[in-house]
């Protein structure tokens, strides 16, 4: 019992925690942004695989960092449009399409990462992003769980501001919000439901490559086969989750990471009598015990999954 | 402007429609292959070498086929009802992991009884792994999707765990795999010097059922309407909750018998890396087959076509063999977009219709 205690009285504890949130947070924010629009987007696991693969993969061509979150937004982008195409201007099954996107956008991240590097024995690396401010990571709490941290962490919680804003404080938002519950009434007032939903599954597509950038630009150095691991299906629990709030969506990606961080540290300390694997299962458990607790009350966007022709109701 | 207006009958596109995809997707090949700076055309000849060259290559395709028929099965009959099992990866190993179970030394029992015996138990198992989704769905009104997949995870690290503790064979040097099957409970081989396993003639059979239960019973037609419009089904007198549990353990036993194939016809022991991913490239067989049993068939040896081809290229050749993954995913986005030029005949004029 004092082992929970001292782990929950540790800054490196919530240190970690916002570190493994980080990349769900990009994820949930953009998973949201799709499904508020009214489509679902369950190309995320291989959009998230883009992402980490293309950020990478600049960088270790000689880009800069930035130059690299960007081109990992770019490629998330594509897959993005490509996922739009099929289910807001062919009207094809969301789920089918974003199964889709998924198997081309991870077989096409592996297959460029091995032609480029077709038989190294260990990844090679490069210079990943470093913490903020260093200098300020001497204040007590604050200093260890916020200013260690990397600037993709910032610009994700900045990110969680951002989309609250649009979708909460402006007429942009207002049309994204109402395109995913009623495209007729968007419709009718003239504005392009099709354009909307296009820009905001765009946009979040981004989002969510900016979450597979994370993981090998500031998580880790290097581009594994695997490394996504089903981040971008929990970031699906997650929104529902979260009803669809991006404050709900920060609060449940840290909640999960705080829960991930621990199973880490319990892991260590009854590796000898429980089997590793139960900590390893956990996360995965718990996303299906969250989306099965508030599934009754979850309120989807109403024109989720449906897509929407001028003209046909 | 475009206009889409709905085509009165598919006609040839139906059919059509899966075999422009597939070629489509085989000649968008030339695009990576370029870029990894392959001969184009020796590349493909190389495909169709390893595929169509010898006895023992099409042997290879077959075998390769069987579990992907199955698992197209499982996609196929879950999607007809709008049952989202995007778990067959997890399935297939509950299989795997049940023949194991019983077929390494608990029961000893002659062929006769042993075979049957891990083909029930796998399947029975596949089907339990689905149906812990569907009641959730059913009884919580959780989303299946997204369940069945977190279970795909969950499931593989209880296979790691079970082959490091229980189900690890004390002979295997260290190496977290399982004991070997009973020679009385492997699947027999079909053909000489080749991997050729009963495990072809067992997914057949299931093709075969599969279009007979869905197309001529009251239970594939209740399937069917459940898919089409649960509200009007319910309303129809049918108890959907409980088509869905039906279709559930139906699809997933689909599954564990791929499972069951894999470890007792060809493997002859459980590891943590049994399926390359054939759960997930299951759904996109059902969709090459247009959700038809019979098409499952056709479209499984497609794809195993793929990748038997694309595996023996890259070897010559040294390209990524990601190229078959690469190669039966654009299929699946190639048939999706085919579907929908079946579906709508796209003009084009100058000014919208109000």
């Amino acid at each position: 019992m004092t082992d929970l205690l001292q782990i929950f009285l540790s800054d490196s504890f919530y240190a970690a925690s916002l570190r493994i949130a980080t990349p769900l947070i990009f994820g949930v924010l953009g998973a949201l942004l799709c499904e508020r629009a009214g489509v679902l987007n369950l190309g995320i696991e291989g959009i998230f695989v883009v992402g980490a693969m293309s950020g990478w993969m600049a960088v270790w061509l000689g880009a800069d960092l930035w130059t690299g979150v960007l081109a990992a937004a770019l490629a998330g982008a594509v897959f993005g449009a490509l996922h739009a195409v099929l289910t807001i201007f062919m009207g094809l099954s969301q789920h089918v399409s974003g199964l889709g996107v998924t198997l081309f956008a991870s077989s096409a991240a592996y297959f460029t990462y091995r032609t480029a590097l077709p038989e190294v024995a260990s990844p090679p690396r490069i210079e990943p992003f470093r913490a903020v401010a260093p200098a300020l990571s001497e204040i007590p709490f604050l200093g260890p769980v916020l200013f260690s941290q990397t600037a993709l962490t910032w610009l994700a919680l900045a990110l969680v501001v951002l989309v609250w804003w649009v979708l909460d404080r402006t007429p942009l938002g207002v049309a994204i919000k109402a395109v995913g519950d009623n495209p007729d009434a968007v419709n009718a007032q003239g504005l392009s439901v099709r354009r909307l939903r296009f820009g905001a599954v765009v946009a979040g597509s981004s989002l969510m490559a900016l979450g597979g950038a994370f993981l090998t630009m500031s998580a880790f150095d290097a581009f594994f086969f695997g490394m996504v691991n089903g981040r971008g299906w929990i970031c699906i629990a997650l929104v529902i989750f979260a009803s669809w709030r991006p404050g709900k969506a920060l609060l449940g990606a840290i909640l999960f990471g705080m829960f991930d961080a621990l199973q880490v540290r319990l892991q260590t300390e009854a590796g000898a009598v429980v089997p590793g694997q139960i900590f390893l299962m956990a996360p995965y458990i718990l996303s299906i015990v969250a989306l099965v607790v508030v599934a009754r009350r979850a309120e989807y966007p109403r024109a989720l999954l449906r897509p929407w022709f001028k003209g046909q109701r | 402007m475009i206009q889409l207006t709905p085509r009165e009958e598919a006609g040839w596109l139906a059919v059509g429609a899966p075999v422009i995809a597939g070629l489509v997707a085989l000649a968008l090949a030339a695009i990576p292959l370029a870029l990894a700076g392959a001969p184009i055309l020796a590349a493909y000849a190389q495909m169709a070498n390893s595929v169509f060259g010898s006895t023992f290559a099409m042997t290879e395709v077959l075998t390769r086929a069987a579990p992907l028929i199955l698992t197209g099965l499982a996609a196929a009959v879950a999607f007809r009802a709008r049952l989202w099992n995007i778990g067959g990866e997890g399935q297939l190993y509950l299989g795997a992991m049940a023949a194991v179970w019983v077929g390494t030394g608990m029961i000893q029992a002659p062929p006769i009884v042993m075979i049957p015996l891990v083909l029930v138990v796998g399947a029975l198992a596949g089907g339990v792994g689905m149906l812990g989704p569907a009641y959730l769905k059913t009884r919580f009104g959780a989303d299946e999707v997204v369940t069945s997949l977190l279970l795909n995870f969950i499931i593989l690290i209880f296979v790691q765990m079970m082959l490091e503790g229980p189900l690890k064979d004390p002979m295997g040097l260290g190496w977290p795999q399982s004991e070997p099957i009973l020679d009385e409970a492997a699947l027999p081989k079909l053909m000489e010097r080749t991997r050729l396993h009963a495990g072809l003639l067992i997914a057949l059979a299931a093709a075969a059922i599969t279009f007979v239960i869905m197309s001529f019973t009251i239970w594939g037609v209740r399937v069917r309407a459940v898919g089409e419009n649960p509200a009007a089904a319910r309303h129809a007198g049918i108890r959907v909750s409980r088509a869905y549990l039906g279709v559930a353990m139906a699809s997933g036993a689909l599954a564990g018998l791929a499972g069951v194939g894999e470890v007792a016809g060809l493997k002859g022991y459980l590891t943590a890396d049994l399926s390359p991913g054939y759960g997930y490239t299951g759904i996109v067989v059902a969709m090459l087959a247009g959700l038809s049993p019979v098409g499952v068939v056709v479209a499984a040896l497609f794809v195993a076509g793929v990748f038997v081809g694309a595996d023996g290229m890259s070897r010559a050749m040294g390209v990524s063999s990601f190229l078959a993954d690469l190669v039966v995913s654009v299929s699946l986005i190639a048939v999706l977009v085919a579907g929908f030029f079946a579906r709508f005949r796209v003009t084009w004029s100058k000014r919208a219709a109000s």
